[in-house]
């Protein structure tokens, strides 16, 4: 009899299909399931069986022409019993199919336990631990036990996989269980992570503010602070004691971070930035760059041209407070803190905003160095507007600078630092940071610094683009 | 110790693998699929310069002749895969998930869907933002097209699958007119990061953003492995009764 050979319907909303190719051709004998036809949609070319054994008698739709679902496309003149091609077949091998896609494997060892969809990233099902000498054959070769991503891990936490048992299938050690074992064994594996020291917090407190160079005086006039009137209420501590007056240097800065804290309503906050494009780029290029400019090419200038950008796209960060009203500067002069042996300088890179990032980065190399060296001028420590340090390269996570008067805020930046993170509900490592900025909540208000902080953040982690 | 489990996905890194002998292994595990080897299959790897044609190909989208691919080193094959032409190459990720399309799972464009989606989502863990061209099936950026796809079905059982530009050198592009379409830019992930990154980081990526899409458990194992289990069920398949699959899918 006559059976129709019509276009299935792959897919929901797919209504039409191509026939790309015969594969058999008039006056042939076809075999039910063989190879039929091929018929493409979007990029997918399907192989279509026959749905019915005879010959094949007429074929209705060439190659090349499309038409819509159940056309049919041909006739095959059949032997045996009566088929339906366009709707499951009545006979019982159609059950073996959905049998098929129901039930999985026949018979299996070890139960199988279902992905959990809020852990994607623990993808192996749980041995159950009664089965150890199944296991234990495996563990001896671990490089096939485990993913390269999971000795990665380990390698970066100089970890010995040895040490761990996998829970995974037949002994696989999963990503959850090198870190459980991180987590127990903290204090080794984070012995790149800086432990609390108190010198530092000293050296986090002086090594922001704008101290005048030695000699000179502070643009901002300002009261003896440091007058018996403070000192007064301090109590003092008796036994025995030295008194060593304070540099010149000292007393400025003593005097402008206390004034600073004085002036200003001192609020923090504290953003994490994936710095992976900056490392990378910077990683790529950073010879080409040492070569052509003969300087080292530090994260730095990175940091400066977000920040200076960013103040040009929120006007108040480069503003300062004068009695009652807020005069906004127009060009961003950009300080930045320097610490030196003695205490520490804020020299400014002037008209930062109108310098490309190789330009911000050979400015702030000759102002370091003169600032060691003790070569800068008065003027090369006035009239910043907005400042930036680096507590990080002393080991902070981040810090909570002062703001350099009159100035509305300040970027402290922590340690570039490889830490695992979440990405796409994944663990990966990457190179993160700390940014703290202060900011003066008399004319920032922390939904505005936040903003600022968030476009920042946009800036350092979308750079795609070499400075050079 | 058999491998189990109606969710589980083998997965395997094969590494730089020439297009006959990945071709040879994708029909090898399609045919056993078809003899009820139930494992899935996720083939990840890299092919040695290679231009192919799929069936909707048209000749003329190769610009140059076969005496110059050959001068170059370009191997040149026909395939029964969808789309149009495509360049395959080092730097280049190649994935082949052969999978056993389930019930629920019997839909060519959401299957096409989901292949995008797995890539979109691994590139925007590298801050790479992918989207689609409802005219045009692959991975697109504001760059151009940073992954292609072409797939075979047969008995609801894929192959072939998608090819992701990572450091690929593109100049080969100018051999083609990728996949037939004129007037739109080929890119990789290198163009956007400024900088190569190691393909088999990506390849581990991948398999991160594979397994939850497509609902599987991916189980690694290497090339070696996936051919020993391979031939474990070969051996004792013998006689198992040939697969029937829906001749059409029930309007819903």
């Amino acid at each position: 009899m006559a059976i129709k050979v019509t276009m299935p319907q792959m897919g929901e909303s797919i209504f039409e299909g191509t026939i790309t190719k015969w594969l058999k051709k008039v006056g042939d004998k076809v075999v039910r399931d063989e190879p039929l036809f091929e018929i493409s949609t979007d990029k997918v070319d399907s192989e279509i069986p026959s749905p019915a054994s005879g010959i094949l008698s007429q074929i209705l739709v060439p190659e090349g022409k499309t038409v819509q679902i159940n056309t049919v496309l041909a006739i095959i003149n059949g032997e045996g019993a009566e088929e339906k091609p366009a709707a499951i077949t009545a006979s019982g091998k159609v059950a073996a199919q959905e049998i098929l896609e129901e039930a999985g494997t026949p018979e299996t060892e070890i139960l199988p336990v279902p992905p959990q969809s809020e852990k994607p990233e623990l993808p192996l099902p749980v041995v159950p631990p009664s089965k150890p000498a199944e296991i234990a054959p495996d563990i001896r070769t671990q490089d096939i036990r485990t993913s390269p991503l999971v000795r990665r891990l380990a390698r970066e936490n100089n970890i010995d996989l040895s040490n761990i048992r996998g829970t995974g299938l037949e002994g696989r050690i999963t990503k959850e269980d090198v870190l459980n074992y991180l987590g127990q064994h903290s204090p080794e594996a984070s012995a790149g992570l800086p432990h609390p020291q108190p010198a530092r917090v000293e050296q986090l407190e002086t090594a922001e503010g704008r101290p005048a160079a030695p000699g000179t005086t502070p643009t901002v006039p300002q009261p003896p602070l440091l007058a018996s009137k403070v000192h007064s209420e301090v109590p003092t501590i008796a036994g025995d004691s030295e008194t060593v007056p304070m540099t010149t240097m000292r007393k400025a800065i003593a005097e402008h971070m206390v004034l600073s804290k004085r002036t200003s309503a001192h609020v923090n906050t504290v953003f994490e930035v994936d710095m992976s494009a900056i490392v990378n780029l910077r990683e790529a290029h950073k010879a080409e760059f040492q070569k052509r400019e003969g300087i080292a090419l530090t994260y730095t200038p990175f940091f400066a041209k977000a920040l200076v950008d960013n103040v040009r796209e929120f006007p108040v960060f480069n503003s300062s407070v004068s009695g009652e009203n807020i005069i906004y500067r127009k060009p961003v002069n950009l300080g930045i803190a320097v610490a030196l042996d003695t205490g520490l300088i804020v020299p400014v890179v002037n008209d930062a905003h109108l310098r490309s990032t190789t330009g911000l980065a050979l400015a702030i190399y000759d102002l370091a160095e003169r600032a060691r060296s003790k070569r800068l001028k008065p003027e090369e420590v006035q009239n910043g507007t907005i400042s930036m340090t680096n507590p990080g390269s002393f080991g902070a996570l981040f810090g909570t600078p002062i703001i350099s008067q009159p100035q509305v805020a300040i970027l402290g930046i922590g340690g570039i630092e490889k830490r695992p993170v979440v990405v796409q509900d994944a663990i990966a490592i990457r190179p993160m940071v700390y940014l703290s900025l202060t900011f003066d909540h008399r004319v920032i208000d922390g939904a505005v610094a936040d903003q600022f902080m968030a476009r920042l953040k946009e800036r350092l982690q979308g750079w795609n683009r070499w400075i050079g | 110790m058999a491998m189990t489990g109606a969710n589980d996905c083998i997965v395997v890194w094969c590494g730089r693998l020439p297009y006959a002998e990945a071709l040879d292994l994708q029909m090898q595990i399609c045919g056993l699929k078809k003899r009820g080897f139930d494992q899935d299959v996720l083939l990840l790897l890299e092919h040695p310069p290679t231009i192919t044609l799929g069936r909707n190909a048209k000749r003329d989208h190769l610009l140059v002749n076969e005496a110059l691919l050959s001068s170059r080193g370009v191997g040149l094959w026909n395939v029964d895969r969808g789309g149009d032409i495509t360049y395959h190459g080092p730097g280049q990720l190649v994935g082949y998930p052969i999978l056993l399309l389930r019930a629920g799972e019997r839909d060519v464009h959401r299957y096409m869907r989901k292949l995008e989606e797995s890539l979109i989502s691994l590139l925007a863990g590298y801050w790479i933002e992918g989207t689609r061209d409802p005219k045009f099936t692959g991975v697109w950026t504001r760059n151009g097209k940073i992954a292609a796809m072409g797939v075979h079905i047969s008995r609801w059982v894929t192959r072939h699958g998608f090819a992701l530009n990572v450091n690929t050198d593109l100049s080969f592009y100018d051999l083609i007119v990728p996949c037939g379409i004129v007037g739109r830019n080929v890119t990789s992930m290198e163009k956007h990061l400024l900088h190569a990154i190691e393909l088999e980081e990506i390849a581990d990526r991948y398999v991160l953003e594979f397994g939850p899409v497509f609902d599987r458990n991916m189980i690694r194992m290497n090339e070696s492995e996936l051919r020993d289990e391979l031939r474990r069920f070969d051996g004792k398949a013998g006689e198992v009764d040939e697969h029937i699959a829906p001749r059409s899918m029930p309007v819903v």
